[in-house]
């Protein structure tokens, strides 16, 4: 059976579950024959979703050049962002999609192994792939050689450099790479690493081609999108939306407040987005005129009885406590980030000077660590001072909004149990 | 060798994860670095030409002084 044009197209199924190997087959039927896979994944448009939208054929053909033995295709599963599971249900619904799709990238590369890496804290993601793994096998499915890393859970595990590292050498340390693009190595073995969304992307692209996958989204975001959408909503969802769609429409589709104060896109190392923009598209080329991305496929939704800028010091403080620590500026920059934020939050004398010096100190960090983990940072507090531009301004002048007393908080965010936890130092 | 041409850029590039902030290279290439408060240098980020002996000859100091040997110079030649 050809799926239909329309949604879902990831979602084919029920999260919960997972479509077996045999209708797997059958329900995503190979329906186009290409002549050339990576050509075809050209055509497709097909951008990276695990929050950089990276060209994906442009990764995989600089890969395909590299006159490497024995290859390796990386299929990030780590979903870092706290707030996240769209990776984890995809693997609850089609996780055959995902492994189909790396597979089909081990043969454009030439690769003989692929590494599917799951977060340990994730048993159910852990148990989802074991079992896709063990029918695959079971069938006798034709492909390359694949295996199941479990990496422990912090968000900078899941950036590339830190990923490549931990399989390499068991510690989750992003590496400094200053020749970009750089090809990451698995004991001296080229590596090309992707999304798990990304990777279902290609398998769809590879059984039904590239005109087809265009039939959804828009010239430069082709395709469909999962999104997790949380904060002032009925309960957390993902959705699988198309990147034409408005945030008002997405909203409407996760049972969000209607009428929010403002929205948080891309995840924690993404950006604030003012409520009056809600009939923006959902896709990077329309959020791009107010500073915002599709990012990791996050919306947290901010009520109006919420105050973004004790939101934004609990995102600050959590994420300063997961910086690896190897690099000065991101290990004492997102601290006092945090502590800034938490000064101007208290609406205190001092406050209106250690507003001052936040937007000075966004400026000093920027850039200046090994990974984009303290750029992300410093991009959220920035969009945090242009959205609620007047509440930092009372907060500053000591006056901070009814809000920030009200102890209630729309962006959740994990407690600092694993503080300074010895996994670095 | 043979003689270098003076045509093009460069940069000082720091590798921030071996930089242990000793603050060497302020003292050998103050043109090119400033500290940030918490002494990790903060690098010029525009381009500096190779014309500029004097910063070139300040980061080939900051180069060979930095006990981390964390500092590069990257030059972009002009085409
Ligand atoms: C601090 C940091 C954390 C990241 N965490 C994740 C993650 O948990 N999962 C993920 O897929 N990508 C993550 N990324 C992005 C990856 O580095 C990489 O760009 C991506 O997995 C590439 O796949 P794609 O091209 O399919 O998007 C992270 C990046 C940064 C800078
Ligand atoms: S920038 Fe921060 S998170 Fe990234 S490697 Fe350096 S210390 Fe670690
Ligand atoms: S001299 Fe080297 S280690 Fe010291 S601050 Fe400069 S770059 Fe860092």
């Amino acid at each position: 059976m050809m799926l239909a044009q329309e949604l879902p197209r990831l979602l084919y199924g029920k999260p919960g579950t997972p479509l077996t190997f045999g209708q797997y087959q059958s329900t995503f039927a190979t329906s186009y024959k290409a002549a050339s896979l990576l050509d075809e994944l050209e055509a497709s448009g097909l951008t990276g979703r695990g929050g950089a939208a990276f060209p994906t054929a442009r990764k995989a053909r600089l890969l395909r050049e590299q006159r490497s033995h024995n290859k390796v295709v990386v299929v990030n599963a780590m979903e870092g962002e706290p707030v996240s599971y769209k990776d984890s249900t995809l693997l609850s619904t089609n996780p055959h999609l995902v492994l189909d799709g790396a597979a089909i990238l081990a043969s454009i590369i030439g690769a003989k192994d692929v590494i599917v890496c799951v977060s340990r804290d994730n048993p159910n993601a852990v148990g989802n792939v074991q079992r896709a793994l063990d029918e695959r096998a079971r069938a006798g499915a034709r492909g390359p050689q694949f295996k199941l890393e479990t990496a422990p859970w912090r968000y900078v595990a899941g950036e590339e450099s830190a990923l490549v590292h931990w399989l390499n050498d068991n510690e989750s340390l992003p590496q400094y790479r200053p020749q970009r693009p750089s090809i990451l190595k698995i004991r001296h073995h080229a590596v090309l690493l992707d999304n798990v969304e990304t990777c279902a992307n290609v398998a769809l692209i590879g059984r039904f081609g590239a005109a087809w996958f265009r039939t959804l989204g828009t010239k430069v975001s082709p395709g469909s999108v999962l999104v997790t959408v949380t904060g002032a909503v009925e309960r957390p969802k993902v959705l699988e939306v198309v990147p034409s769609m408005t945030l008002r429409t997405i909203l409407n589709f996760a049972d969000a407040d209607p009428d929010p104060q403002a929205l948080l896109l891309g995840g924690y190392g993404g950006s604030w987005l003012d409520a009056a923009h809600l009939d923006t598209p959902y896709d990077n080329e329309s959020l791009a005129q107010w500073g915002a991305t599709v990012g990791a496929g996050i919306i947290v939704v901010l009520g109006r009885d919420g105050c973004g800028v004790v939101e934004t010091q609990r995102v600050v403080k959590w994420m300063a406590n997961e910086s690896a620590r190897q690099c000065g500026p991101c290990a004492f920059g997102l601290p006092a980030l945090s502590d800034d934020l938490a000064k101007v939050g208290e609406g205190s004398p001092n406050s209106a000077q250690a507003l001052q010096q936040l937007e000075h100190r966004c400026g000093v960090i920027d850039g200046r660590g090994a990974c984009r983990h303290p750029d992300g940072v410093v991009r959220f507090v920035r969009s945090a001072l242009r959205v609620f531009a007047g509440d930092f301004q009372s907060h500053a002048r000591g006056a901070p909004c009814g809000a920030s007393h009200s102890g209630k908080y729309f962006v959740a965010v994990p407690r600092l149990e694993k503080e300074r936890e010895l996994v670095w130092e | 060798m043979g003689v270098r041409r003076r045509t093009g850029v460069f940069y000082l590039r720091v590798n921030p994860i071996l930089c242990d902030g000793f603050g060497h290279c302020h003292e050998l290439a103050p043109e090119l670095v400033t500290m940030d408060e918490w002494g990790y240098p903060i690098i010029k980020r525009e381009p500096t030409p190779l014309s500029d002996l004097a910063a070139l000859e300040s980061a080939r100091y900051a180069v060979r002084g930095c006990p981390r040997q964390a500092l590069r110079i990257e030059r972009v030649s002009e085409n």
